[in-house]
């Protein structure tokens, strides 16, 4: 029997040396004269153990990680094509609790399968989402994502069946579904797992939201940062296409949809969507003024579907699987699981998806194990550079976008960002200014001077000069951008800004926690 | 954006002279172009050094060490960041975030993607970009 060795592809997989080891194995394997293939796959998502390698047995599929080019040789020596054991031997990777205890519906193929080899993506369940949809029709299939309580994953969690119904029941005609791969949070990867571990979901998902609307063009927007992501991406749709998945009559229905990757150009605020859609109309990326929606004139003044990647993903899991499978699990109106990313100063770093309800302590402590600095959890900022930084105190908040609101935070994209007792909390809100004024898109004053100040106010802060003065400065200026901002980045930047204030006074000189907190 | 693109993948930048051409070709002002040109971080002005190196200094790496490992790659390199090196050898830039969160700090050298960058990477990045 010839063997098969999964070593991923993945980005972050990559970056810690998995093509020097998946050459190592390609190598050892030719020298040894045995019939094999080194299958490139996704992550699974436990960032910690990469490159996780693993062989397939007549037991199973045995893990081994992490590998470094240098263990290879002895791995096949000692037998890893048996699934010997090995220091780095893991046995069973999803009887791993990290990975066990998971809800995997958008992640369930990724890791497991070949992304970019649509027979494994048929044999894993794929298209099943998109043969029902064009069963019951596109009105049934809009109902459907509405009844699954889906929302928006990539920020703003706005429901996806109210999105696509307005598309929906515009008049017939062009229309477009976009999807925001934008992905810049920090402490966010899902979206770029996904592209990279699983592309061919995000294609049915993106074709099911053309059949629902009457849409036939998609576009992918992806980051530029992304390269291995773009690839995959373009890779399967080519795939996609020569296989009659894309193009006219998908899937031998009586719709038309095909789509194509656009990249971006380093700019953060791209990833807003009307922003967006000027990038991908070839402009400068000012935010638009709403209304009108997207979704009654978007791209090129066309009905838009605009989603997140992770949005349009767990469509084809609510297709095949029913609205209800998807809003039995969830937490109040957060409906289904999310995709959480554990990352920073973390032991057990990655993805891990769950369904919403579970706390945030429960994330940091039990399933990310803490620091890997072995140092106290001090501070963690839930949501990217927008999202407040919540100290251990608010630790029982549960994973849910109206729980996360009401203590003035933001679950975002689901990034979870650990920092360990040696972070200093006035230089973190000092660069959550600068972030803010390196990337506004300088159509609002206080968005574009006020964070130009706020990073001079920090300065001065920092620095001990006039602290309480400055701090009344601070809290000002944050007031003004929230309230006179067009878009979030503008109106957000006061969260990461204003929690460090609130959370860790003593990091700006201030003794107790200050009256006049928001 | 596409033609922009393009054109840095080819001559590492968008030259000045560029603006226009592209203004002509796609029917639009040259204001237009020069005002996505600018826009965009990813364009550069200017002919970039023979090795690029972009630091991640967002928040994930931050608290995985980020705030020292950056000044230790500028150092190793004799470079500021946003600058390239008098000597054409390098350019160095920061960037906000490469996905590579859990396992920061991360960079990208020359196309290729490093994370967990320890002192050992370091001394990695600085050999290849003396090469
Ligand atoms: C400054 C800024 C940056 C954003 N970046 C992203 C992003 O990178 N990816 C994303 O999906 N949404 C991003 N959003 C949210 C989008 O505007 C929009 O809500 C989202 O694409 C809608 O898709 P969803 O409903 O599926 O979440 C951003 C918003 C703002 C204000
Ligand atoms: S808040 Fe900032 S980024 Fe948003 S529209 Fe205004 S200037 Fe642009
Ligand atoms: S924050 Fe550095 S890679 Fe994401």
């Amino acid at each position: 029997m010839s063997v098969v060795i999964y070593v991923p592809c993945d980005a972050a997989a990559v970056a810690v040396g998995a093509d020097r080891v998946a050459k190592a194995f390609v190598d050892g394997l030719a020298r040894r004269g045995v019939e094999g293939r080194v299958v490139r796959n996704g992550s699974r998502g436990m960032v910690w153990l990469e490159p996780l390698v693993e062989v397939v047995t007549p037991a199973g599929r045995v893990g081994y990680g992490p590998v470094k080019p240098k263990d290879v040789e002895a791995l096949l020596d000692g037998g890893l094509l048996d699934g010997a054991g090995h220091d780095l031997r893991l046995g069973d990777v999803e009887k791993i609790p990290f990975f066990a205890k998971q809800e995997r519906f958008t992640f369930k193929r990724v890791g497991v399968t070949d992304p970019v080899s649509l027979d494994d993506y048929l044999a894993h369940g794929g298209y099943k989402g998109l043969e029902r949809a064009i069963a019951i029709g596109p009105a049934d299939t809009v109902e459907e994502v509405f009844n699954s309580g889906l929302r928006g994953r990539g920020g703003a969690g706005f429901p996806t069946g109210i999105k696509w119904r307005t598309v929906a029941a515009c008049a017939p005609g062009k229309k477009y579904v976009v999807c925001n791969a934008d992905e810049g949070d920090s402490g966010t990867f899902a979206d770029r797992m996904i592209m990279e571990g699983d592309p061919f979901q995000l294609i049915e998902g993106m074709t099911i939201a053309g059949v629902a609307v009457g849409a036939d063009m998609g576009y992918v927007y992806c980051r530029s940062e992304y390269p291995h992501a773009i690839a995959a991406m373009n890779k399967a749709i080519e795939a996609a296409r020569k296989a009659g998945y894309l193009g006219s009559r998908v899937a031998g229905s009586d719709y038309d949809f095909d789509m194509q990757v656009r990249v971006g150009a380093g700019a953060y605020v791209c990833g807003e969507e009307t922003s967006l859609l000027e990038s991908l109309e070839g402009r400068r990326g000012l935010v638009r003024a709403k209304p009108p929606l997207p979704a009654h004139k978007g791209l090129f003044g066309k009905p838009t579907v605009i989603n997140n990647v992770l949005s349009l993903a767990a469509v084809p899991f609510i297709m095949s699987e029913g609205a209800k499978a998807y809003a039995d699990v969830g937490f109040g109106r957060s409906r289904g699981t999310m995709p959480i990313q554990l990352a920073g100063n973390v032991k057990y770093g990655g993805l891990y998806e769950i369904a919403f309800g579970v706390t945030l302590g429960e994330l940091v402590e039990d399933v990310a194990g803490g620091t890997f600095t072995g140092r106290d959890v001090r501070a963690v900022q839930v949501g990217g550079p927008l999202g407040a930084y919540f100290p251990r105190s608010l630790f029982d908040t549960p994973f849910d976008y109206e729980a996360f609101a009401k203590r003035d935070g933001l679950i975002g994209h689901g990034g979870v960002v650990i920092f360990d007792d040696t972070v200093d909390m006035a230089k973190q809100a000092r660069f959550a200014m600068e972030f803010c004024s390196v990337e506004s898109c300088g159509k609002c004053t206080p968005c574009r001077i006020g964070s130009t100040r706020g990073v001079e106010v920090m300065d001065r802060i920092i620095a001990g000069v006039e602290r309480e003065k400055n701090l009344a400065i601070l809290e000002d200026l944050s007031h003004t951008m929230k309230l006179g901002s067009l878009c979030a980045l503008g109106g957000f930047t006061p969260y990461p800004v204003m929690s460090a204030l609130t959370h860790f006074p003593e990091d700006f000189g201030r003794g107790s926690m200050p009256l006049a907190a928001e | 954006m596409p033609i922009l693109h393009a054109m840095q993948e080819t001559f590492g930048y968008v030259p000045q002279d560029a603006v226009p051409l592209i203004a002509d070709a796609m029917n639009l002002s040259r204001a237009e172009v020069h005002g996505t040109f600018t826009f965009y971080h990813d364009f550069r002005h200017e002919p970039a050094g023979r090795h690029i190196v972009k630091v991640c200094v967002a928040e994930a790496c931050q608290a995985a060490g980020a705030r020292v490992t950056t000044d230790k790659i500028a150092k190793a390199l004799d470079c500021a960041y946003g600058e390239t090196r008098p000597d054409g050898q390098v350019t160095l830039e920061p960037i906000y975030c490469l996905g590579l969160c859990a396992c920061g700090p991360s960079a990208m050298v020359n196309g290729r993607l490093v994370g967990l960058i320890d002192d050992e990477a370091i001394d990695e990045i600085a050999a290849e970009v003396r090469s």
